[in-house]
């Protein structure tokens, strides 16, 4: 901790989270020849969340080869700071303010920083007990997947010995390991659809673990006055209530973006999914702030996330260059369709010159329940992109960035989605 | 939790102490305060692994002014009292307060006509600043309402306090000035010689003079323990609550809340002293004690009404669901008794109000007491205890001051220093996570432990009676 460098009061680019992202972005710009690149990390340590995943792998892409999730974000931290990023630690950004201002606290109180550039890439979590609005008492051994894990992997501690794992996503089947490597034994896994959301295959891991999964099946209640020692759950297909001894809860997955620095804020948030509203250049409503990383895109993997921050490196970077300043113009993406839960980017920016700079290529959809059918960007009556898909919630959709031209700025467009 | 050595617990039990009370709710705080503070040795009895670990931990956080108590009812009386004294002391004992204003909105016709009874009523209690207002000036005081709203009245000194640090505040204060305190102790029975109670209790027998009952939600089954009958009945009455994120403290100033009916205030909207806004509580009736069990279906309708008054809620995510246990008796006011031959004082029935009522409950038991006992030498100087760290918005956190030692609990801005300094209190340290989560906010946000369980279960090792986690051994751990 007292090693960290203190937050200067000035720099060129800020980056809002020292994870994957924020990490890749952060070097490129020095690569890219920025003069201080300032890192502002609340936790004692960057990496972010694969810092808490024993497990592999990790490291494919950016190193060509495999580490455990610990390893690779001391590797994406030392290479940042290689190239002269100042890592500043245990520094929470308290609030966003217009002219690129930022409130911090440290261990010394309170702060101001002024950068010229601000990306912010604060991640995700997951949705946690009181969200859902399950029922019951609220004793202790109810968790998400990430608070597991910490404890897990950073403290050496567990907080149960045989939880029920709630969800199938791809981070439940990571909850699944971290609990082997602990001596933690799951119960079960609930799933409340017919079929696992992570990819069909996943399962395996489960049966060869011993654990069984529980299909269209939900939780219903939770049983314990200082300790969990039961749930009932309850299945679709019998309105059969069943009551499971167990002592912890694990709400996996989930996950929403933590924007909750830009909601009390003056940038604009999408309030349904919690995605910042960005352009296909990652630019918030205030267009010197920038955010990147699994925050716009809940939820992609690690490598996914660092190649997000280095693209996102470049558009600041020609940004600060002014660049990008021939974009102000903007068309708005609404979703016709209550299945789709979002849509990033949400806004298209226009040249009033020619088009020269290629920003993110294409939107990210996902969805709300199992789809298949034929996904359209429209204006008007006229269909500008579609494309078939058959697809469930939580995988990522892709749909090409409509063309659009000077006149079709501030257009409404209209995202659609037919069923067939 | 400081652990009392053999010797010292020995003479605790020999002396003869001239109060006992029984509960550290927010009544037996404010209780052991004014006793203690009198010049009575006090000893208070916890059953629970800390104070405020029953009734006392799930209301709803407002200073009442009793604009809407039964008229000539003790509770009345003593919100009245109350009110008066907590702002007198407020700013001696550091208790944070947010001057927002109550409006009592009428959303149909027939509760438009009962507003003016409401007038009358506050008129009677002495609260004159009463105003009756019509849907656009309400709409402009606060526009984020829904528009349907047809009239209300506007109670401009209902106030938003912090609910923990309070009565937190109210026990230190007798702490520091000499009243003990124990913990997980149960009182199993007791007996009166004429001039001395001799308690049995799970960690011994204790003596005293007068014992006053202040058990909550087991206010009867001592009172039966006791003095064999109880001219009570408690019949719990749970309230569930949603905790909707920091965006939604903005949308309203005042506190919002409902034309009564006969059984409940009804559902309230109100910011609170941390931050947020609460959306509660229901009147749900149920023989358990205990069980503060929230249900899906009345949360997702508690949402539902919250969206059709403050429509704005439908964009702001929940952090939190809670229920509290009102100790709710077949009448309704306040159950006080005296029983002067037995030197027991019952105080039963301290329901919703107790928060704001519970300075004046303690007044109005000292007055009953000392009226036929010979009243107490008034110590020569009363201690005011430190300024604790402040939890509430309005004030200034710890995070914003040097040598903070950093954020723990990123969503509620809980530093490292503020947890341990409570885990270090050598008056009252928390004994289980949910204390902890009392004085200092930790876990209490939007992630609700999903970045700082883990540094918590390291900084909390050996100090609670229920670790959140334990260490894994070496052989069972493949990581």
């Amino acid at each position: 901790m007292d090693k960290s460098p203190q937050p200067p009061s000035e720099c060129d680019v800020a980056i809002i989270g020292g994870g994957p992202s924020g990490l890749a972005a952060a070097t490129e710009l020095k690569k890219l020849g920025v003069n201080s690149v300032v890192i502002l990390e609340r936790e004692a340590e960057a990496g972010g969340i694969p810092r808490h995943c024993a497990h592999s792998p990790f490291g494919m892409r950016e190193f060509k080869r495999v580490y455990n999730g610990a390893n690779y974000t001391l590797k994406l931290s030392q290479r940042a700071m290689d190239q002269g990023v100042v890592i500043c630690l245990n520094t929470s950004v308290i609030a966003l303010h217009k002219h690129t201002q930022l409130t911090l606290s440290t261990p010394h109180g309170v702060q101001t920083l002024h950068a010229k550039k601000v990306i912010i890439c604060t991640g995700i979590r997951e949705t946690p007990r009181a969200k859902r609005l399950v029922s019951g008492q609220r004793p202790l051994g109810i968790m998400t997947t990430g608070a597991l894990q910490s404890m897990i992997s950073l403290k050496h501690k567990r907080p149960f010995k045989q939880p029920i794992i709630i969800g199938t996503e791809l981070v439940s089947f990571s909850a699944l390991l971290s609990c082997r490597s602990a001596g933690i034994r799951p119960i079960a896994m609930l799933e409340k659809n017919a079929r696992i959301t992570a990819k069909y295959g996943t399962q395996i891991l489960a049966k060869v673990l011993g654990i069984p999964i529980y299909y269209e099946s939900e939780l219903s209640n939770i049983i314990g006055k200082h300790h969990v020692n039961a749930v009932d759950i309850v299945s679709k297909k019998s309105s059969f209530k069943n009551r499971l001894q167990c002592d912890g809860v694990i709400f996996t997955g989930q996950f929403i973006a933590e924007s909750s620095l830009l909601s009390m804020s003056h940038l604009k948030i999408d309030p349904h999914s919690a995605n910042p509203i960005i352009d296909q250049f990652g630019r918030c409503s205030d267009s010197d702030y920038f955010a990147t990383g699994n925050m716009t895109h809940p939820v992609e993997t690690a490598g996914y996330c660092w190649s997000n921050g280095i693209k996102t490196a470049q558009l600041v970077y020609a940004s600060l260059k002014g660049r990008l300043d021939c974009y102000q113009q903007h068309a708005r993406i609404t979703s016709a369709s209550a299945d789709i839960k979002y849509i990033i980017p949400q806004t298209i920016a226009i040249s009033s010159k020619k088009n020269e700079l290629a920003g993110i290529n294409a939107l990210q959809i996902r969805v709300n329940k199992a789809l298949k059918g034929r996904l359209s960007i429209r204006s008007g009556e006229k269909i500008l992109v579609q494309k078939n898909i058959n697809t469930l919630p939580e995988r990522r959709v892709e749909l090409a960035l409509p063309e659009l031209v000077k006149n079709d700025a501030n257009a409404s467009l209209q995202l659609y989605f037919e069923s067939g | 939790m400081i652990p009392t050595s053999n010797h010292q617990q020995n003479k605790q039990n020999a002396h003869c102490f001239d109060i006992i009370i029984i509960g550290a709710g927010l009544v037996g705080c404010a209780m052991a305060r004014k006793f203690t503070l009198a010049g009575a040795s006090v000893l208070t009895l916890e059953k629970g692994a800390d104070i405020l670990d029953g009734a006392s931990k799930g209301n709803s956080a407002i200073l009442h002014t009793g604009f809407d108590a039964p008229p000539d009812s003790i509770e009345q009386s003593c919100i009245a009292d109350s009110y008066q004294e907590f702002i007198s002391l407020r700013k001696k004992l550091h208790l944070p307060l947010m001057k927002t204003g109550a409006l009592v909105l009428a959303w149909t016709d027939d509760e438009a006509e009962r507003l003016d009874g409401i007038i009358k009523k506050a008129y009677r209690n002495q609260v004159q600043d009463v105003e009756l207002l019509n849907a656009t000036r309400i709409l402009n005081k606060e526009p984020q309402l829904a528009n349907h709203v047809k009239a209300g009245v506007y109670v401009p000194r209902e106030y938003v306090i912090d609910p923990w640090t309070t009565p937190y505040v109210y026990m230190r204060q007798a702490l520091v000035n000499g009243a003990k305190l124990n913990c997980s102790c149960e009182v199993l029975n007791g007996e009166f010689n004429g001039e001395q109670w001799q308690l049995k209790t799970n960690q011994g027998e204790f003596k005293a003079r007068t014992v006053i009952n202040c058990a909550g939600l087991y206010g009867d089954v001592i009172d039966q323990h006791l003095i064999g009958s109880s001219t009570f009945q408690i019949r719990p009455r749970k309230g569930q609550f949603l905790v909707y994120d920091t965006p939604a403290h903005r949308l309203i100033h005042s506190i919002i809340l409902p034309v009564p009916n006969e059984i409940t205030k009804g559902v309230v909207i109100c910011r609170t002293a941390f931050g947020k806004l609460l959306v509660g509580p229901t009147a749900e009736e149920q023989d358990d004690r205990d069980d503060a069990s929230v249900d899906s279906e009345t949360l997702q309708s508690l949402r539902k009404k919250g969206e059709e008054l403050l429509p704005a809620l439908a964009d702001v995510p929940i952090n939190a669901t809670y229920a509290g246990i009102r100790p709710a008796t077949e009448f309704k006011d306040y159950v006080i008794n005296h029983h002067q031959d037995k030197h027991y004082i019952s105080v039963g029935g301290i329901r919703s109000t107790g928060l704001t009522a519970a300075l004046g409950i303690a007044n109005y038991v000292f007055k009953k007491h000392t009226d036929d006992t010979q009243a107490y030498s008034t110590p020569e100087k009363i201690i005011y205890p430190d300024k604790l760290h402040q939890i509430a918005e309005n004030e200034t956190r710890d995070w914003q001051m040097r040598g903070n030692k950093g954020i723990v609990c990123h969503c509620e801005r809980v530093t490292e220093r503020e947890i341990e300094t409570a885990l270090h209190d050598p008056h009252l340290a928390p004994a289980s996570l949910d204390g902890l989560k009392r004085r200092t906010r930790v876990t209490m946000g939007r992630c609700q432990g999903f970045y700082c369980s883990a540094k918590l279960s390291e900084m909390t090792e050996g100090y609670f009676q229920q670790a959140i986690a334990e260490n894994i051994k070496q052989e069972n751990y493949n990581g």
